[in-house]
């Protein structure tokens, strides 16, 4: 996984709340293989004219600042893909669909909770200055809007260092072999009709 | 036993901890693992790192995403479909997992199969990689969907890094009135709390109203939760529960099945367990709902009229609601009794189950179906009962369609599509645009409320319709 230390690039807003992983990247792409490349499935659906990711005033547009609820719905992980591969590193909004963030942290994309007006205020000076930048410093948990303001955002410390160390858990979890060993032994004992009868 | 009250989320976390890093993330140990299509990534991320499955006996492959709901004595006719149900079963046969094929006698729906095989119980963590795992908190069991990179994850390890999540209580008290059903019950707290409402929460779902709940019903509220953004969403387990489980397939029998009642009854939320948040509701103010817009947190009673943008004040949110009228094709303050729909979908994770396809049946019997529809069962057992009981017939003589189980017109990537532009009364859980087809719409409702739109050809409260056994919940 590429490593999340510092960004600074154009953003994008989208004025839209409750963004479902079925609009990031409609069902029917499902069926393609990662290698195929799922940048040109993102929002395949939405691509209608004045959609804001087609303006070419936000060319190159590295970070999405969204509304409410972004990610909301189906634990698809092309969803993540299609906004990697489409060039994205950072969305922004007041709330994330739980399993869509977590998706985004094993895939390199930083999501930044930021309060419903602040994200509201940012996605206001983007759309008065299309094509400005912002800057994300994950070690120092900031983002600096196109004001200059740097905005101050909370991130659990376990994702913060996966992204910037851009590591990748299975080996992390391999490291606790003997303490998983020793629960499913003691699990076994302990609840026995756990393990699936013969059906 | 610690002397603190706990909740029952806590109860079965606190038991599946195997380790904790200081910044406080825990290593959950997983009990269950279904595996549905889909999950041709995380076989490849597996296969790529070189990894085995670490408890192939606690790993279960389901095709129900992509299987056909009509004529399966013949192949699947699109090969890139085709491959989908092939690439599971053999990466199931690969890594030695109980796979649940195309023509298994207990295929169906994953969410709907497993409870009914026996693979759920209480007090077990349950992940598959789709966000309607929540489905299974119904039998007190920790149950979240996960992307590929964490299936990948637990079938390396058959653990998950997890952040404790906060908890929700929703308790509903009182009687549900005629005709209201678990769907309605589930949609009025969406609306109630919003489609974010719960996220990074875990919801138990507590009261007489709950209490009151078949297992069928039980399983609707709880698949649901994640429209409410909750991480999951449970119910304690209690007699409803334990009879339904013992002497299905897969359940502990005999004396293991004693030890496990007596260890279920110790789940239940202590007297004075705290949570983060509470909510209350009163069963008695639920009324049959449907959706007007492309959230399900916009559910309102059916006979409620569309909402006016010209009355939010945030102009942000105003411009909203105008998308979603717009996609939805209705104006403000039209009634929604008077909305013409052309098809319906009976069927889904949500509600598939006897008991949803009995009330779409009660209210279809003798009635013909006015726009065309198809009715899925959630499983190979459910549609035989079904069947036994004469179901099938109803549906076929009112005009509707009787298909083969699987999740069809709910995410339509097996080909069951809502063509464009036009509007279904569907008894799913997701009214997304583009989620039955691109451009399709899409109105969540009950099963009962399903059928009466059938029955009408509009948006119906099926209250007023003549239903033989009206008050039968």
């Amino acid at each position: 996984m590429e490593p999340f230390v510092t960004l600074t690039a154009p953003a994008v807003p989208l004025d839209i709340a409750n963004i479902d992983t079925d609009q990031l990247l409609p069902a029917r792409f499902l069926k393609k293989p990662r290698s195929a490349g799922y940048g040109n499935f993102l929002f395949h659906d939405e691509r209608k004219p004045g959609f804001p990711l087609d303006d070419p005033a936000y060319a190159g547009a590295r970070v999405l600042v969204a509304d409410r609820n972004f990610g909301c719905g189906s634990s698809r992980e092309g969803a993540v893909y299609a906004l990697v591969d489409g060039g994205f590193r950072c969305v922004v909004a007041p709330s994330f669909g739980d399993i869509f963030a977590a998706n985004a942290a094993k895939n390199g994309l930083l999501t930044v909770t930021l309060p419903e007006v602040v994200v509201a205020g940012l996605r206001r000076q983007l759309q008065e200055a299309p094509g400005a930048v912002v800057t994300v410093d994950l070690p120092a948990q900031t983002l600096t809007g196109p004001d200059g303001r740097a905005l101050s955002f909370a991130i659990d410390p376990f994702k913060k260092e996966c992204l910037v160390e851009g590591l990748d858990d299975v080996a992390l979890t391999l490291r606790q072999q003997d303490a998983i060993d020793a629960f499913d032994r003691m699990d076994a004992e302990r609840r026995p009709w756990v393990k699936p009868g013969r059906g | 036993m610690t002397s603190q009250p706990r909740s029952l989320f806590e109860k079965v976390w606190d038991a599946h901890v195997v380790a904790t890093r200081p910044d406080g993330q825990a290593l959950l140990a997983i009990d269950r693992h279904f595996l549905h299509e889909g999950s041709f990534h995380a076989f490849g991320m597996i296969d790529h790192a070189g990894r085995q499955v670490r408890r192939p006996e606690l790993t279960f492959a389901v095709a129900d995403h992509y299987v056909p709901s009509h004529s399966r004595s013949r192949p699947i006719a699109d090969p890139e479909i085709a491959n989908m149900v092939t690439m599971l079963e053999a990466n199931a046969g690969r890594h030695g997992l109980r796979h649940f094929g195309l023509h298994d006698p207990a295929q169906g729906i994953v969410h709907v199969l497993a409870p009914e095989q026996g693979l759920t119980l209480p007090g077990l963590t349950i992940v598959c990689g789709d966000s309607h795992t929540s489905t299974h908190g119904a039998f007190g069991a920790l149950a979240f969907g996960i992307g590929a990179t964490e299936v990948s994850h637990v079938l390396a390890t058959q653990t998950l890094w997890q952040r404790r999540p906060k908890t929700m209580r929703i308790t509903v008290d009182g009687m549900l009135g005629p005709h209201v059903t678990a769907k309605d019950l589930i949609l009025a707290v969406i609306a109630a709390i919003g489609a974010d409402g719960a996220a990074g929460h875990v919801i138990e779902y507590a009261g007489s109203a709950i209490r009151a709940l078949s297992m069928e019903g039980r399983l609707t509220v709880c698949n649901m939760s994640i429209e409410a953004g909750a991480r999951a969403g449970m119910i304690a387990p209690d007699d409803t529960t334990f009879s339904w489980i013992e002497g299905r397939p897969f359940a502990p029998k005999g004396e293991l099945f004693d030890r496990a009642v007596e260890h279920w009854r110790t789940l239940p939320s202590d007297a004075g367990a705290s949570f983060d948040r509470e909510v209350t509701l009163d069963a008695a103010d639920i009324a049959p709902a449907v959706t007007w817009g492309t959230s399900p947190e916009t559910a309102v009673p059916v006979t409620a009229a569309v909402p006016d943008p010209g009355a939010e004040a945030d102009p942000v949110r105003a411009g909203q609601m105008r998308k979603m009228l717009d996609y939805m094709g209705l104006a403000p303050g039209m009634a929604l009794e008077e909305v013409p729909i052309d098809r319906v979908f009976i069927g889904s994770c949500t509600n598939a189950r006897l008991e949803d396809l009995r009330a779409a049946a009660e209210v279809l019997r003798g009635r013909r179906a006015v726009v065309p529809g198809l009715v899925v069962p959630g499983s190979v057992p459910v549609r035989r009962q079904a069947e036994a009981e004469g179901l099938d017939r109803v549906f076929i003589d009112a005009g509707l369609e009787w298909g083969e189980p699987g999740c069809s017109m709910c995410v339509g990537i097996n080909g069951d599509l809502v063509p464009a532009g036009e509007r279904c009364a569907s008894t799913t859980n997701r009214n997304f645009p583009g989620r039955q087809g691109p451009n399709a719409r899409t109105h969540l409702m009950s099963p009962a409320m399903a059928a009466a739109a059938a029955a009408t050809g509009r948006l119906t409260d099926v209250r007023t319709l003549d239903v033989r056994k009206l008050g039968v919940s």
